[in-house]
């Protein structure tokens, strides 16, 4: 991207996303945000066209392109329905990618084939009720017994759990040895003793899938330890760096959403005999919202061309999700306030996409998190 | 079974906005796509690649400047297999008589049993390529398709469009259909279709490759018979005058003096 255009098939990619996006999602999303119902044959629908598995190769069955058609993938979809776009950014950044980084060959066989070709679907489970920001103090446990490992405890706020068939669970094997004592398994749905609790209702990306997991001796074989044992904080972190990227997409697709509807409006509402968008203050609001928006875009892809490039992009995905996650907030806030009563009700998409964005700033590491990770990439301790 | 669909190029007209300020059309970066009515022949195609099955193909063919590379891409996307590009400098300026001869000429070096057109391009609305490539290649032709019924390797058989019935037409292989937008509901590409179709070397046939089929007299602006002499938008027919209950002297009657009223006898 030298020239910061995209390339022949990234453009053609480009528009697939923004015309399924636009013609599947556009016209659920308000509905399924209202019954918080997860769309779930639009979904499928996400998954025929190859968007379950973007970055991975065709070897594993994914689509064999790379991080930046994810990154915008996940962007056109978050511009109609932001709880698609998250899903996909779970599926894909939080479970996908490290089973195809830290798994064998048997795990990437038997797993990966199944999550990158959309055939079955993807969870994470780091976070638990007392294990926020500080992911290191996981109180679930897993025991070796034999071959297996029996695990115990609780995760929650995880997104995909309701319909998931593959988690990416973590579990303390040996609490003694702190972070090093975390280690990370595969997990499948209906596994004894594993449960999925009810969806916790939430402010925004309400149509999404976010529920609690419960773990109660569930009997995990050895063969499903991600990695090696006491290697899962390192699993964890990584992962979340590129997680970073998706959820960055997000909110970058939800801000320009907000700007894509608000342009749309002020050039239609008429106050004081004048469309609204001939007042200065508007046009230099969308001016400067637009700025913010492109801004963290351009942070964004070039944290995936890092990461495409095999290079190290943890500060530069932590600062891509810092970035876009703020302007999401800011820019979304703005449009509703453009629009005024009409953006505060119901009847027009902002008032969504405004909830929708708040999340981008906590989930995956709150922005508080980002700012750890860069201020310590700049040795500023 | 071996399928060949010829598309075209298009203006995205219904992209075209009015600027609210001036009420002038917006022309700048007017996205050019793949015809409706074409995309809805390659989407049929594609079906009976998978009905059919065995060793069937589709094999897409655009005429158009270097540019029309990205509908054979997109079409490569949705799953066609191979892709012909006709273009040449000495193609420029052809309306659909010397376009149709092309094409024609184009086809004829492929292997062939079924070919689909679109009816008729948003730009030109003619309808005309699809039957003159048919009578070039002396192909029995099956124009305005809305459904395909059944499909044979030795025959097809065609629900047509027709202004107030429709016909079933059975029709040996190999033959024509033009395509109408509601044959076939087209696909999305997939993001995986996109990385195959810019692996897929797309070939180009140009004056040079066909020289030997094709005299300059009838290509291009020379082998262009048709001035366009004006140019306008689509006219909303009516809903015609219905005279019911009138015997077959009255009917005359009636028609003779309406034909009279405007001046046509």
């Amino acid at each position: 991207m030298v020239n910061f255009k995209l390339s022949n098939e990234l453009s053609l990619q480009q528009e697939l996303y923004r015309k399924f996006a636009e013609t599947e999602l556009k016209p659920i999303a308000a509905e399924a945000d209202e019954t918080e119902t997860f769309p779930m044959d639009v979904w499928k629908k996400v998954a025929k066209y190859g968007m379950l598995g973007i970055p991975f190769p065709a070897e594993y069955e994914g689509s064999g392109s790379n991080n930046l058609s994810y990154s915008i993938c996940v962007e056109e979809l978050s511009k109609q329905d932001a709880s698609i776009g998250v899903s996909v950014s779970v599926h894909t950044s939080l479970c996908s990618t490290p089973i195809f980084m830290f798994g064998n060959e048997d795990q990437k066989k038997k797993y990966l084939c199944d999550l990158a070709s959309g055939r079955k679907y993807g969870a994470f489970g780091l976070t638990e009720p007392n294990a926020g920001t500080d992911a290191s103090g996981q109180q679930s446990k897993a025991v070796k017994d034999g071959d297996n490992y029996i695990l115990n405890g609780a995760k929650i706020f995880i997104t995909n759990s309701a319909f998931a068939d593959t988690f990416v669970a973590f579990a303390m094997t040996d609490k003694s040895k702190g972070t090093k004592g975390i280690s990370a398994f595969i997990l499948e749905k209906g596994m004894e003793g594993f449960t999925v609790d009810k969806d916790i209702p939430r402010m925004g990306i309400r149509a999404a899938s976010n529920c609690g997991l419960a773990f109660e001796n569930v009997v995990v074989p050895e063969a499903n330890l991600l990695g090696k044992e006491g290697r899962g904080f390192g699993i964890a972190m990584q992962t979340l760096d590129g997680g970073r990227i998706g959820i960055a997409s997000q909110a970058v697709g939800i801000a320009q959403g907000a700007i894509n509807e608000t342009i749309k409006y002020v050039k239609e509402r008429k106050q004081f005999g004048k469309r609204i968008s001939q007042f200065q203050n508007t046009q230099f609001q969308l001016a400067d919202m637009q700025t913010k928006v492109d801004a963290a875009r351009l942070l964004v892809w070039r944290a995936a061309c890092a990461k495409d490039a095999h290079e190290n992009y943890s500060a530069l995905a932590a600062m891509a999700k810092l970035a876009a996650s703020e302007a999401a907030s800011d820019v979304t806030r703005r449009c509703v306030q453009l629009f005024g009563g009409y953006g505060y009700s119901r009847e027009y998409p902002v008032e969504r996409m405004m909830r929708d964005a708040k999340i981008t700033e906590i989930y995956e590491g709150t922005s508080e998190v980002q700012k750890m990770v860069i201020s310590g990439s700049m040795q500023v301790k | 079974m071996k399928i060949v669909v010829y598309i075209k190029h298009v203006p995205d007209t219904n992209e075209v906005k009015l600027d609210p300020v001036t009420n002038t059309l917006i022309r700048d970066g007017l996205p050019s796509i793949i015809n409706h009515d074409d995309k809805s022949g390659i989407e049929a195609a594609l079906r009976i690649k998978e009905q059919v099955g065995g060793d069937s193909t589709v094999t897409v063919v655009c005429m158009g400047p270097p540019q029309a590379d990205v509908a054979l891409r997109e079409a490569l996307a949705m799953g066609c297999d191979n892709a012909v590009l006709l273009s040449s400098r000495e193609f420029g300026g052809s309306d659909t008589l010397a376009t149709s001869t092309i094409v024609a000429a184009g086809v004829a070096k492929l292997d062939y049993d079924l070919v689909i057109t679109g009816r008729q391009a948003i730009d030109g609305d003619t309808a005309q390529v699809g039957p003159q490539i048919a009578e070039h290649l002396g192909l029995p032709q099956v124009s305005y398709a809305e459904e395909v019924v059944e499909i044979t390797n030795d025959y097809i058989v065609v629900k047509r469009q027709f202004e107030d019935r429709y016909h079933i037409i059975k029709v040996k292989l190999p033959c024509l259909i033009t395509a109408l937008a509601e044959l076939a509901e087209p696909r999305y590409m997939s993001v995986a279709g996109i990385e195959k179709a810019y692996a897929t070397d797309i070939t180009v046939l140009d004056y040079e490759a066909m020289k030997d089929v094709l005299p300059l007299e009838k290509i291009g602006l020379n082998g262009s018979p048709t001035n366009v002499k004006r140019s306008f938008g689509k006219q909303a027919k009516g809903a015609g005058t219905v005279l019911a209950d009138l015997t077959p002297d009255e009917a005359v009657q009636a028609i003779i003096a309406k034909l009279e009223e405007k001046y046509i006898i």
